[in-house]
């Protein structure tokens, strides 16, 4: 275990006996010294100004962009060295230029205090609450935008914005929210409670883990700078040719997509390692919670599905900068290059924004319903089912497209078959209410919720995949209703549910039941009457992305616009909560407030860096509810956690 | 989950099958008598009629799929609420984590039901001659008489005329933001509205000359995408008079919004009096137009509305809208 050898204090990570951290704490506390998000921000505008300069520099006068005064070599050059000099600025590299110089690296000491959530810090548990931050601000950058397009869209002909600021809008926004909810249960749930769930002491790779981060979030630096250099045109599928055709904001989106990728690869990757290898002993692929198993899939398709993600940016930015013709059909190219390589990640990456939903789901359902997951080996298999065939459809988006034409029964077959392993979800989550004794507390209304939203997704996904019904609604209102049914409707409300579920683990502060109620009831009711009616806006012939429509469509797209105004209002309780019950007046949670029987709830508050003083033993799965008698889930030998409020072996059987 | 019939215990599996049946019967036969016949986008094409019926289908089989998954949540939501007084308490152990029949039978079913609806919706593709959408080059499912119309229309002896029962060729060519047909069965005339005749086979051939559009004939339920450089046919049969409207359903940059036009369906003996009266007054301009051909390149300069790479926007040259590229 080299890698954990410039740690202050060598760990012990196979757990015989305590670690020395605990003997002889050498934890340092730098306020303000040090390298952290500050240094991260003067690193990324000074690597921006050198970039810009260069750029102008080796290629001045060489390819400028039509009517923007830009070229477009200084602005990949600008965007690429701001990502570098944050990394710079933040110390992400310091460890591989010191090991390249062949010293020891120097700075990677465990912060205590608020500073380490600014920092570049290794503890998986800090790195999740950045990613919490971090998801949110893109989720509420992205959801202003949304505003914009509803605001755009009160009116056929009276128009807000320009047609050329709208589609830049509808782009952003497109893009944003994508970036966000590829990241948004993995990043911030997956790197806090995977560890914890399995029984690990760290991740695998928390090196990686924190980079991880630190590039996602420049990826949001890159996507906003979209915004500066006149946006992008091509909405979040950046379709070729247009993307050839448009400004320097397209450089942003090819490369804040390429960022993001490696962000996704490194991510899922870890994750992966960590489940297979980290895994405590007894921790049997039986007894993995439904959570890890969500992330293990979604890691998966996160470590195969973003490289050609990566390519085609990467393709896109060489047409772009030193004009070469890989989308550019008249040169040799193929704008159905563009349209294969996005969709074969894109497609699964629908599925990395629905499988990590399915598995809060499945690990927050049997808590409430105090019964044990119904047919968990079912739940297994389907969302390794869903995994494995998400690499098989992606040509679905492209049925009008004008591919092979034998092509769209097959596709149309796979696209259905994905609903088997996705019905497997919905037995799982019936089988565990069924005969339940169900509590109603705010993460089990946001998970009943996923289950009414995302049945509306995935039964509209069936009429898409048919050909002759897509025919009418490929490209349309009702598609999007779609899929914000099956990402918002699904992955968002399960991240809320993680949220509301979790935090109180994450922050030792209970969450505000009333004000969770509020924004759950405002949450759902404005979700369904924002998007329901834009399935039938979209039967009634409204493309996406329009700027004005039929003004017949009026009264349904105001309807829907009210809507949306109401559920970006929701949010706002979502804020007032955490603002009121995490910092104006916060009450300390209970050790275990949902009497949940999983292992994350059953480490100290605040949880030790390490997790766990001695590697606990896994006895059994931790869905033993309503059982008297159960196995005790885990052996923690006979040192228990000194500040533990939960003792583990009393919470186990005793259930209500 | 699975019947387990214990005397004087309510079987809730048994009485929630039969209110799922009840209100599935209900909600399909309203479905389908009240709204069916009016779902979009109405019957004026074989394809248009194709995917109501497809439609219709799809939402009485995906209507109790919802009706049984919403009754099972507020039904559990309403009698297991451990808030009521005499909620029994759950039961845990090995009859909870599973039950092999109910597991099975669930596989069993949803995947009949899938891949009954795969098949049904291949065969509608092949049936409808790919249900209006593009097919690319080189379509597999077309109209009896299609190839041969086509080749005439490429070879410019194409012929159409009332009674005849031939496919009548259409091209439709998408630019930055707007659509052109052109009808080479009557000297390849450029018209900036889409009439079509009757009960008449039409093969749309969709090309682009910049980016990416879609064409989308709401209607008539045609959807092809214009690809730059890339011939996408699609097919359907008009049956009713009318007009439709005709809009860009993939986004191609600034005026996306803005890039529909209206068709009108009309009779045969009407359609030909058009295109022959058009053709007659629009020959000195179709003599300038290039050749008809599947597809065009692009003006060098961008003067189809292409891009710049210079940065500088060459001015809109009259004559040679865009050059001609024949098929090899």
């Amino acid at each position: 275990m080299t890698i954990s050898a410039e740690r202050p204090t060598e760990v012990n990570d196979m757990g015989d006996g305590p670690p020395d951290f605990i003997a002889q704490p050498k934890l340092r506390r730098h306020g303000l010294l040090g390298q952290h998000l500050g240094t991260a921000i003067i690193g990324g505008f000074l690597g921006y100004i050198l970039g810009h300069w260069l750029g102008n520099y080796i290629a001045s006068g060489y390819p400028y962009i039509a009517n923007s005064g830009q070229n477009s070599i200084a602005v990949l050059l600008a965007l690429a060295l701001m990502v570098l000099g944050w990394l710079i600025g933040i110390g992400a590299l310091n460890y591989p230029f010191a090991k390249m110089l062949g010293r020891e690296a120097k700075g990677e000491v465990e912060y205590q205090g608020w500073t380490r959530y600014f920092r570049y810090n290794l503890d998986h548990k800090v790195v999740g609450i950045q990613y919490v931050v971090g998801v949110l601000v893109f989720f509420f950058t992205g959801g202003l935008l949304a505003m914009a397009i509803r605001t755009e869209l009160l009116n056929p002909t009276v128009h807000v914005f320009s047609a050329d600021t709208y589609i830049k809008i509808v782009s952003e926004h497109g893009t944003i929210m994508m970036m966000m909810a590829s990241s948004v249960v993995v990043g911030p749930l997956g790197n806090y409670f995977v560890p914890l769930m399995i029984g690990a002491r760290r991740m695998a790779f928390p090196r990686i883990e924190a980079f991880s981060f630190w590039i996602f979030s420049a990826g949001y630096l890159v996507i906003f700078s979209a915004l500066f250099f006149g946006g992008f045109p091509t909405g979040w599928t950046g379709y070729a040719p247009l993307q050839t055709q448009a400004g320097p904001g397209m450089i942003s989106y090819l490369f804040g997509f390429a960022i993001i990728s490696i962000g996704m690869m490194a991510a899922g990757f870890n994750l992966a390692v960590t489940i297979i290898n980290y895994r405590a002993p007894g921790m049997t692929w039986s007894r993995v919670p439904i959570f890890v198993w969500s992330i293990i899939a979604t890691a998966a398709l996160l470590t195969l599905a973003s490289p050609v993600l990566l390519a085609a940016g990467l393709f896109g930015i060489l047409d772009k900068t030193v004009q070469t013709a890989f989308y550019v059909t008249e040169h040799g190219g193929s704008s159905y290059l563009w349209e294969n390589l996005f969709w074969f990640f894109g497609h699964p990456e629908v599925y990395i924004m629905a499988l990590p939903g399915f598995g809060i789901v499945g690990e927050i359902l049997p808590v409430f319903a105090r019964k044990p997951l119904f047919a968990y080996r079912i739940a297994a298999a389907g969302m390794i089912g869903v995994a494995l065939l998400s690499f098989f459809v992606w040509q679905h988006h492209l049925f009008q497209s004008g591919i092979n034409p034998d092509m769209r029964p097959l596709f149309m077959l796979t696209t259905e078959l994905i609903s088997i392993p996705t019905g497997f979800i919905f037995l799982v989550g019936m089988g565990t209410l069924y005969k339940a004794r169900i509590r109603y507390e705010v993460p089990m209304l946001f998970c009943m919720a996923v289950y009414f939203n995302f049945l509306i997704g995935g039964v509209s996904g069936v009429f898409l995949s048919d050909v002759p019904v897509n025919v009418t609604v490929h490209g349309g209102f009702f598609v999007l209703s779609h899929f914000h049914y099956t990402i918002m409707g699904g992955l968002i409300f399960a991240f809320f549910a993680g949220l509301y579920f979790w935090l109180p683990k994450m922050t030792g502060k209970k969450m505000n039941k009333k004000l969770g109620l509020w924004h759950f009831w405002t949450m759902f009711v404005f979700f369904n009457l924002t998007f329901f009616p834009m399935f039938i806006i979209g039967l009634l012939g409204q493309p996406r992305r329009v700027f004005t429509y039929a003004k017949n469509l009026q009264t349904l797209n105001d309807f829907s616009s009210i809507s949306a105004f109401l559920l970006g209002a929701s949010f706002l309780i979502f804020v007032a909560n955490i603002m009121w019950s995490q910092f104006i007046s916060p009450e300390k949670s209970p050790a275990n407030p949902w009497d949940s029987l999983g292992l994350e709830w059953q480490t100290a508050t605040p949880i030790p860096i390490y997790n766990f003083e001695r590697i606990p033993v896994i006895m059994t799965d931790p869905y033993h509810y309503s059982e008297p008698g159960a196995p005790a889930l885990a052996d923690f030998g006979q040192a228990t956690m000194a500040a533990s409020a939960s003792p583990p072996s009393s919470s186990t059987s005793a259930d209500q | 989950m699975a019947p387990e019939t214990t005397q004087g215990e309510t079987n809730h599996f048994r009485r929630i099958v039969y209110i799922w049946i009840a209100l599935s019967v209900v909600a399909d036969l309203l479905f389908w008598f009240l709204v069916g016949p009016h779902v979009p986008p109405g019957r004026m094409t074989s394809s248009a009629q194709g995917d109501q019926l497809d439609f219709n289908i799809l939402f009485v089989i995906g209507l109790p799929v919802l009706i049984g998954v919403w009754e099972w949540l507020a039904y559990a939501a309403f009698n297991w609420n451990a808030k009521k007084k005499d909620a029994p308490e759950s039961v845990g152990g090995p009859k909870a984590w599973g039950n092999k029949r109910t597991e099975v039978s669930w596989i069993i079913v949803t995947s009949v039901v899938v891949v009954c609806l795969a098949c049904f919706g291949i065969v509608e593709l092949v049936v409808l001659q790919g249900a209006g959408g593009g097919e690319g080059p080189n379509p597999i499912w077309y109209p009896h008489g299609a190839i041969q119309a086509e080749t005439a229309a490429l070879a410019g002896t194409g012929t159409w005329s009332p009674n005849s029962n031939d496919v009548l060729p259409v091209q439709v060519i998408a630019q930055q933001w707007k659509f052109t047909y052109r009808y080479p069965t009557f000297g390849g005339f450029e018209s900036p509205e889409l009439i079509l005749p009757d009960d008449t086979s039409i093969a749309f051939n969709v090309t682009s000359l910049d980016v990416i559009h879609s064409f989308w004939a709401y209607q008539l339920e045609v959807k092809a995408d214009a690809n730059p450089l890339e011939n996408n046919v699609a097919f359907t049969r008009t049956q009713q008079l009318g007009n439709f409207v005709v809009r860009c359903s993939e986004l191609c940059g600034l005026w996306h919004g803005a890039m529909f036009n209206y068709g009108t369906v009309v009779s045969q003996a009407a359609f030909e009096k058009w295109a022959t009266a058009t053709e007659a007054a629009n020959a000195a301009n179709t003599k300038d137009l290039p050749p008809f051909a599947w597809t065009y390149v692009p003006d060098a300069n961008g003067a189809a509305g292409g891009y710049y790479p210079d940065g500088n926007v060459t001015p809109y040259s009259p004559v040679e809208i865009y050059g001609a590229k024949q098929p090899s």
